[in-house]
């Protein structure tokens, strides 16, 4: 028959200045360990939902992002003529798109970053089926009009809708936002692909990239054989989701190994306050454990007894430390991607996965805060620990 | 009857034959018990006394299974506990020993009911029948009224009354007191010793006592004396033990 | 010090708690640091920036060009001691995997403008006379097995094609935060073999002739390309890093809310392990006193071993963490600059003795005002 459970309820109750430290202590550090994946997983989602399963992204052979590289017109033209690439009527929903980098301020801070100006074609909504405009309309093809994703008002100055702003040498007005799902385009300014070379003084016939419909998930293949067995091509395909998920993992992967690093510093140091904690309650309950003992309690019911109390305290840490955390979830901040060199607006995602890990995290913890002390208080010879005074 | 020359037949309750027990301390080895011999029959009340560091401590350890000795045997209800594992004994020591200590030793954070139920924790009884045992127990001793009160509430006397319950609720097969008056007043003590003597003589109790209260050791029908790491029977044998 | 023997003796009564309380010190240290390396790391050199130097960059964004023409022009402005400029190639060496970054650079005037460099005579000489030659910082010639000679082959991706580079040369930095990870060679070389953007560089670096000319300079070199096809910015060096590192969003603020975290709770952990010691001694303590040993020496002596933990643990902390440092970059050229300075390391003691005094003021006031007779009745 084990101790009873109010037993180790009313003893973390008495201390409940050391118990309230050991929790604490474990509580930041799951906080903290949720708060950075969060990060790093909210930036994650932002980028990869940029790209479709259904959409294909051509650059050149050997760049390594959008802005490095550079398709000609006339390689632009043979793809209205390639396999897999879906049709809207007649038209090939095909979207060559010149990409620049614009500084705008931070609403934050006041100063520069860098925003992601995409030149687009007007069936770009066709070809992006998942990007909707919001308020306002499309740009008028031709003129110096703007489009902002959804992100853009609130995380740069000066760019609502119906404002005008001056870049690139050019004047321009705000005529619409659209709303990509949260996406990394959420961050962008879209305009007419034309206007914006003649604007930034770039040749005509040179796109950073091209981004086409697929009729099917399944037709990449289809696409990228004959494109890369063409002796006019100099390009790489890749499906859309599949370059995002790449130019993710740089920043990501950091953020993530930033966090854990952290995270397991900080849990060592929480383990060593809950080991203080669960040996000194150990130390002070001597004489009860041996009582316990003298009256039969065996030496596991005493092991389990104490690790439960361990257990309970880093249970109730984990806790508190996702509760705390969780109004984070949502929250947009922005950062600065290196691999495509443009600012990124995006928000903290917590899954259940995530909290669920945390408090793992937490219950590890206290498992080996727990456990260590627990054997002392069942070694210790019974007949001395009575007559302790 | 209570003999300590290793002559009893096999009906005692309580046989110890050619008990030893040697420390060594810094070194050097100290031989506490030396060859002790014991038979106590069931119902009896018998008072260990001798001076501080004679091994009465030792003595009770030995026979309440908390210690195991370097020799000899010791044999409770037919049972050979010397050469039993740690789980067998604690198991035995839950079934078979009742303790009451000089300090109480009640948990702090445990009312004086939960005190006393502790033991029964280690049986089959359900929730109700463990109930009643610690309702009976607790009106033996007088405090039916004060179940729920913490130690912190109690007066020591009070304290030591908690103890004595929890250490009958079991039925166990003999009382063990370590000092049980030692840390109270005059008054407190002998309530307690009025308890122990109801115990014996209405309960038919079996209970072994150490102490140094000459009032306390009156109250058993046999008094040993601890000399020399053996035990001998009777007032003379100890000169000057108490008046 | 005649009680430092009490002190040490009383820390090692319970020799497992006090290495758990000088582990947990050093552990938040540790952390200390370690939030202070990332920092810095994602300043991205502030703090090597130059005070008497400017970036002159495209008004419209760094990514765009300037003409080659503007370097006599900006030359001619009093107050500006030399001009160098740098053009990004960002190539890919065999894989995406193995960034570091690379310029096109001005030969004559790049050591004029950043001397911090150190480069050897005869090595600097070589590169001058080779077309294809390359300067290398020595983090990254240590990364891949670099060594002078060597023809390495980069693949462009701006500038498409298949570009080799003869290493001349490989330069040191001046102190422990220096960037030690870049490449540079010929602009010459470049805008022979490019396409496209012939003529034009990346940004300008105008080396001053005092840090006190900047703000006119500044003015001077904005005001005379406005309205021009090509406008200019120009910013301090400092003020130029300074708004990169923004850019990395409110990373100060998650490092400082962390640090906080981790302080508070060190905070706690340590009180209440001193407390749980001095109550377990207040038998001791009244013995002491009943001795003669005044209310202010007990609580001094309390004070002292909370201090004494701190320190241990501080150090320990400190010092590990500066060892994790001396690794180099463990991202491999996302942090190039991965460095523990020493004012942080005093910053960390201090802190480190701050919590030991707080964590340790309340029991020791308690060891202070402890009345004998109570404490003996209590035994």
């Amino acid at each position: 028959m084990a101790i009873p459970i109010v037993y180790n309820l009313r003893s973390v109750r008495a201390r409940w200045v050391s118990a309230i430290v050991a929790v604490l202590g474990i509580a930041g550090t799951v906080g903290v360990f949720v708060a950075m994946l969060s990060l790093a997983r909210g930036f994650k989602a932002t980028l990869v939902s940029s790209g479709s399963e259904d959409n294909a992204l051509i650059r050149r052979d050997g760049a390594t992002g959008e802005i490095d590289g550079v398709v000609p017109l006339d390689q632009a033209r043979v793809l209205q003529d390639a396999p897999g690439i879906a049709r809207d009527g007649n038209q090939p929903l095909i979207s060559p798109e010149v990409v620049v980098i614009a500084a705008f301020p931070l609403k934050s801070t006041g100063t520069d970053a860098n925003v992601q100006v995409r030149g687009v074609s007007a069936e770009v909504l066709k070809v992006r089926p998942t990007v909707h405009m919001k308020e306002g309309r499309f740009f008028e093809p031709g003129l110096n009009e703007l489009i902002v994703g959804r992100n853009v008002a609130g995380t740069y100055a000066g760019l609502n809708l119906g404002d005008s702003v001056r870049f690139g040498g050019g004047n321009w007005k705000v005529v619409g936002v659209f709303d990509a799902g949260g996406s990394a385009f959420d961050s962008e300014l879209w305009c007419d692909s034309h206007v914006l070379s003649q604007v930034y003084k770039r040749p005509e016939n040179l796109f950073s990239s091209i981004t086409v419909h697929l009729t099917s998930p399944a037709a990449l293949s289809t696409l990228k054989d004959s494109l890369t067995s063409d002796p006019r091509m100099t390009v790489q395909v890749d499906r859309e989701v599949a370059y995002y998920d790449k130019i993710s993992r740089g920043l990501t992967t950091l953020v993530t190994v930033l966090g854990t690093m952290v995270a397991a510093i900080m849990g060592i140091g929480a383990v060593f306050g809950a080991l203080n904690t669960m040996y000194s309650a150990v130390s002070e309950r001597s004489r009860e454990i041996a009582t316990m003992r003298a009256i039969g309690f065996g030496a596991w019911s005493i092991v389990i007894s104490f690790l439960f109390e361990a257990l309970l305290i880093a249970f109730v840490g984990g806790l508190i430390g996702c509760v705390a955390v969780l109004p984070l979830n949502g929250l947009t901040t922005g950062a600065m991607n290196w691999q495509t060199f443009s600012h990124l607006a995006f928000a903290f995602k917590i899954t259940p996965l995530l909290l669920g890990i945390g408090i793992l995290f937490a219950l590890l913890m206290g498992l080996v805060g727990g456990v260590p002390p627990a054997i002392r208080a069942a070694r210790r010879p019974v007949a001395l620990a009575l007559r302790e005074l | 009857m209570v003999r300590v020359d290793g002559g009893g037949g096999a009906g005692s309750l309580i046989q110890i034959r050619g008990l030893d027990k040697t420390y060594r301390r810094g070194g050097e080895e100290i031989h506490v018990l030396q060859g002790l011999n014991l038979d106590v029959d069931k119902g009896e009340f018998v008072a260990f006394m001798g001076p501080s560091g004679s091994g009465k401590t030792t003595l009770l350890n030995l026979l309440s299974g908390l210690d195991v000795p370097s020799r000899g045997s010791i044999v409770v209800a037919g049972d050979e506990i010397t050469h039993m594992s740690g789980n067998k004994l604690t198991e035995w020591r839950a079934r078979h020993v009742g303790f009451i200590f000089q300090m109480y030793n009640l948990i702090p954070v445990l009312t004086a009911f939960q005190n006393v139920e502790l033991p029964l924790l280690l049986t089959k009884l359900s929730k109700s029948e463990r109930r009643k045992h610690v309702e009976t127990a607790m009106a033996v001793v007088g405090l039916a009224d004060r179940m729920d009160h913490y130690p912190r509430q109690l007066s020591g006397g009070q304290e030591q009354r908690v103890a004595i319950a929890r250490a009958i609720v079991a039925d166990p097969t003999f009382l063990m007191c370590d000092e049980p008056t030692g840390d109270l007043d005059r008054k407190s003590a002998d309530d307690i010793l009025n308890i122990l003597t109801r115990l014996s003589k209405e309960y038919a109790k079996t209970i072994l006592m150490v102490t140094h209260d000459p009032m306390a050791a009156e109250r058993a029908q046999a008094t040993l004396h601890l000399n020399k790491g053996v035990l001998v029977e009777g007032v003379a044998a100890a000169a000057g033990s108490h008046v | 010090m005649k009680y430092m023997p009490l002190i040490i003796a009383n820390l090692f009564r319970k020799k497992l708690r006090t290495a758990l309380t000088i582990g947990s010190f050093a552990v938040a240290l540790f952390l200390f640091g370690l939030l202070v390396v990332v920092r810095g790391a994602f300043s991205q050199g502030v703090d090597v920036a130059g005070a008497d130097r400017l970036d002159v960059i495209n008004k419209v964004s760094i990514i765009q060009p300037l003409p080659y023409a503007y370097r006599d022009q900006i030359l001619r402005i009093p107050g500006v001691k030399a001009i160098t400029f740098d053009e990004w190639f960002g190539g890919v060496y065999q894989d995406e995997k193995n960034f570091f970054p690379q310029f096109a650079v001005d030969p004559d005037n790049q050591r004029v403008v950043y001397p911090e460099f150190a480069i050897p005579e005869d090595q600097w000489k070589a590169f001058l006379q080779d077309r294809e030659g390359a300067i290398v910082g020595s983090g990254t010639a240590k990364r891949f097995g670099w060594k002078i000679g060597d023809r390495i082959p980069i693949k462009g991706a701006i500038y498409p094609g298949n570009w080799e580079f003869n290493i001349r040369g490989i330069y040191q930095g001046a102190k422990d935060n220096d960037d030690l990870t870049q490449f540079w060679f010929q602009y010459k070389y470049l805008d022979e073999r490019r396409q496209f953007g012939k003529g034009l560089i990346g940004w300008y670096i105008v080396k001053l002739n005092s840090p006190d000319d900047a703000t006119h300079v500044q003015k001077a070199i904005d005001q005379m390309f406005a309205n021009s096809p090509y406008e200019t910015k120009t910013e301090t060096e400092k003020a130029l890093a300074s708004d990169f590192a923004k850019q990395f969003g409110n990373i100060e603020l998650l490092i400082v809310s962390v640090g906080a975290v981790v302080f508070f709770t060190l905070l706690l952990v340590t009180g209440n392990t001193m407390a749980i010691a001095v109550r377990e001694r207040i038998g001791e303590l009244a013995v002491l006193k009943a001795v003669g040993f005044s209310d202010r020496f007990v609580m001094f002596l309390v004070l002292g071993e909370s201090l004494l933990i701190a320190a241990v643990g501080g150090l320990l902390g400190l010092g590990i963490c500066k060892l994790f440092t001396l690794g180099g970059d463990p991202t491999h050229g996302f942090l190039p600059f991965f460095y523990l300075p020493y004012p942080a390391i005093v910053l960390g003691i201090v802190i480190a003795f701050a919590v030991g005094i707080l964590a340790g003021i309340l029991p020791a006031t308690g060891a202070m005002r402890l009345r004998v007779v109570d404490a003996l009745r209590r035994v």
